[in-house]
């Protein structure tokens, strides 16, 4: 017998139907949209002012025209290796404990906590732990105190997504893997990580990008530095500095250049993503999930 | 070659849930014994007391005495020891979704840092071979993921996966409930095959399936076993009342 439907609840249906995916095609317009404008507007703003001078040359002198943001690029990638060397292993450590090995404990609900909750603390204070805890016993602004200031910035961001993506491995594979006569360990580091590995990645991009951008920690630790340097032990300069310090000045120059530093930050990021994703993505068998 | 089992005053709980209570037998070597019984009575947990998988629930309890071949596996020797010498295969096809169909055999032998590659090779064929998936695999051995295959040869996967290190015994809780007809025949082929070289027990719902494969068949309900007894004998002239009433299907 089939099923008389009257046209009325018919019509109602795909009108329904019809709404629902108009939010959300608006919904997903309203994300891309600024994130285009913004790219569109540095574009149109900084790609004249970018040369082979401005990847190559330190920046000159109030005033003059020329320079460029080499020592600043260097710099940032600088303070960006050291905050990933210090955030991703503590970071992907703290979120094995959470999900493997600490469970329901009282330690592991209490490292979650502080982890939200330093999430939580805006990015000056930061900085500002870092000035309190290295700047002054050093008695010197110093790379190496914006790359822990950055890298504390990465744990919370890196332990939680590492915790939950290690969650969302099933539990028949840990069993499958203790089955085989693996001890606890060797299971969690060959089987569980490697399953979850893909998001475990994702999180350390994600906590990577949000520091890669982040002035106030760097102001009083990193400070800035005019001219070339990579030494960790001294002040070092930053794109997100310099544009700050740029974008603030007086100059019309300046302005351009920062415009350009802007463009630079975001293609610079996207890149290393987009690197990161393609190194680890070889490898990946057919059918893998 | 397969050992025997002997298990003596066997209790297990969850919690405060005694799911296990007194359980005794003598599982003999190169058989296939079958564990029936309705849901929840007990069976899973019984063989998963075998390879010491139960005690991986922080809950979870267990007394009373364990002997496989020669070794009391609750007193004389470690879990992870244990689990190499009792292979298991799980109900669900479990591979390593990040792992290649070689990589998947490999992994118990591998990842306990056995390096030799050249006999890595032949074992990984070998127990392809035994669990009847080689002929369907040989060609993508590296190239494609264990979770790439279907449902049934998943499961053969991973029995090839248990046997590649080499266990006595092999556990096998409801293997082919997730599968079709088609995979399910193969899987009990297979365990016709097996039995020549291990100690299987197999926990099933499925009783023809039990008549099939098994010499030796023990009926649980309630946490309790109520009847163990040859295959032809519980299905043909149980002792127990509860037996019969289970096997002719007037409940569970």
């Amino acid at each position: 017998m089939a099923i008389k439907t009257s046209s009325f609840r018919s019509k109602y249906r795909a009108a329904t139907d019809f709404m629902v995916t108009g939010l959300a095609i608006t919904a997903t317009i309203l994300v891309v949209v600024p994130l285009v404008a913004i790219f569109v507007y540095l574009l149109l703003k900084g790609a004249s002012s970018l040369n082979l001078d401005f990847f190559l040359k330190n920046p000159v002198p109030e005033g003059e025209s020329g320079g460029g943001m080499a020592n600043a690029i260097v710099g940032s990638g600088v303070l960006l290796g050291i905050a990933s060397l210090i955030g991703v292993p503590i970071g992907i450590g703290a979120g094995i404990y959470l999900a493997e090995f600490g469970r329901g404990t009282k330690l592991a609900n209490a490292v979650r906590f502080t982890a939200d909750t330093l999430n939580g603390v805006p990015s000056i204070v930061m900085g500002l732990a870092a000035y309190s805890l290295i700047v002054i016993p050093q008695q010197h602004f110093s790379a190496l105190s914006g790359g822990v200031a950055l890298g504390i910035m990465m744990i919370p961001t890196v332990a939680r997504t590492t915790e939950e993506m290690l969650l969302m491995v099933p539990n028949m594979i840990r069993e499958a893997a203790l089955g085989l006569g693996l001890s606890n360990w060797r299971s969690v580091l060959s089987i569980s990580v490697k399953t979850a590995s893909p998001g475990i990645i994702t999180g350390c991009m994600l906590a990577f990008a949000r520091v890669a951008g982040e002035t106030a920690p760097l102001i009083f630790t990193a400070l800035g530095n005019a001219f070339w340097s990579v030494n960790p032990d001294r002040e070092i300069e930053a794109l997100p500095l310099q544009i700050w310090v740029y974008a603030t000045g007086p100059y019309e120059d300046q302005h351009r250049l920062a415009w350009a530093g802007a463009l630079v930050l975001i293609v610079l990021i996207v890149l290393a993503v987009s690197l990161v994703r393609y190194v680890t993505s070889r490898g990946v068998l057919k059918g893998a999930s | 070659m397969g050992v025997g089992i002997e298990v003596t005053n066997l209790n297990a709980w969850y919690g405060s849930n005694h799911t296990l209570q007194d359980i005794n037998l003598k599982i003999p070597a190169n058989h296939a014994t079958a564990l029936i019984g309705p849901s929840g009575c007990g069976k899973s947990t019984f063989v998963r007391c075998l390879n010491r998988m139960h005690e991986t629930n922080p809950i979870a309890r267990v007394t009373g005495t364990v002997r496989i071949g020669d070794m009391d596996i609750y007193n004389d020797a470690q879990p992870v020891e244990i689990r190499r010498r009792v292979g298991m295969v799980f109900q669900r096809p479990n591979p390593f979704p990040t792992m290649s169909i070689y990589d998947n055999v490999a992994s118990g032998l591998k990842l306990n840092g056995y390096k030799n590659k050249r006999s890595l090779d032949e074992i990984v064929e070998r127990s392809l071979k035994n669990s009847a998936l080689w002929d369907e695999v040989k060609d993508d051995l590296r190239s494609k993921s264990g979770a790439s295959l279907s449902g049934g040869q998943q499961q053969r996967l991973c029995i090839a996966r248990a046997l590649a290190v080499d266990p006595e015994v092999l556990l096998m809780d409801e293997p082919a409930s997730a599968l079709d007809p088609v995979s399910t025949s193969k899987i009990e082929d297979l365990i016709f095959q097996l039995k020549s070289q291990y100690t299987i027990v197999i926990v099933t719902h499925n009783m023809q399936q039990a008549a099939r494969v098994a010499e030796e068949t023990g009926f649980f309900l309630n946490g309790r076993m109520v009847e163990f007894a040859s295959t032809h004998k519980i299905f043909t002239n149980p002792s127990d009342k509860r037996t019969e009433d289970y096997i002719t299907g007037r409940f569970g």
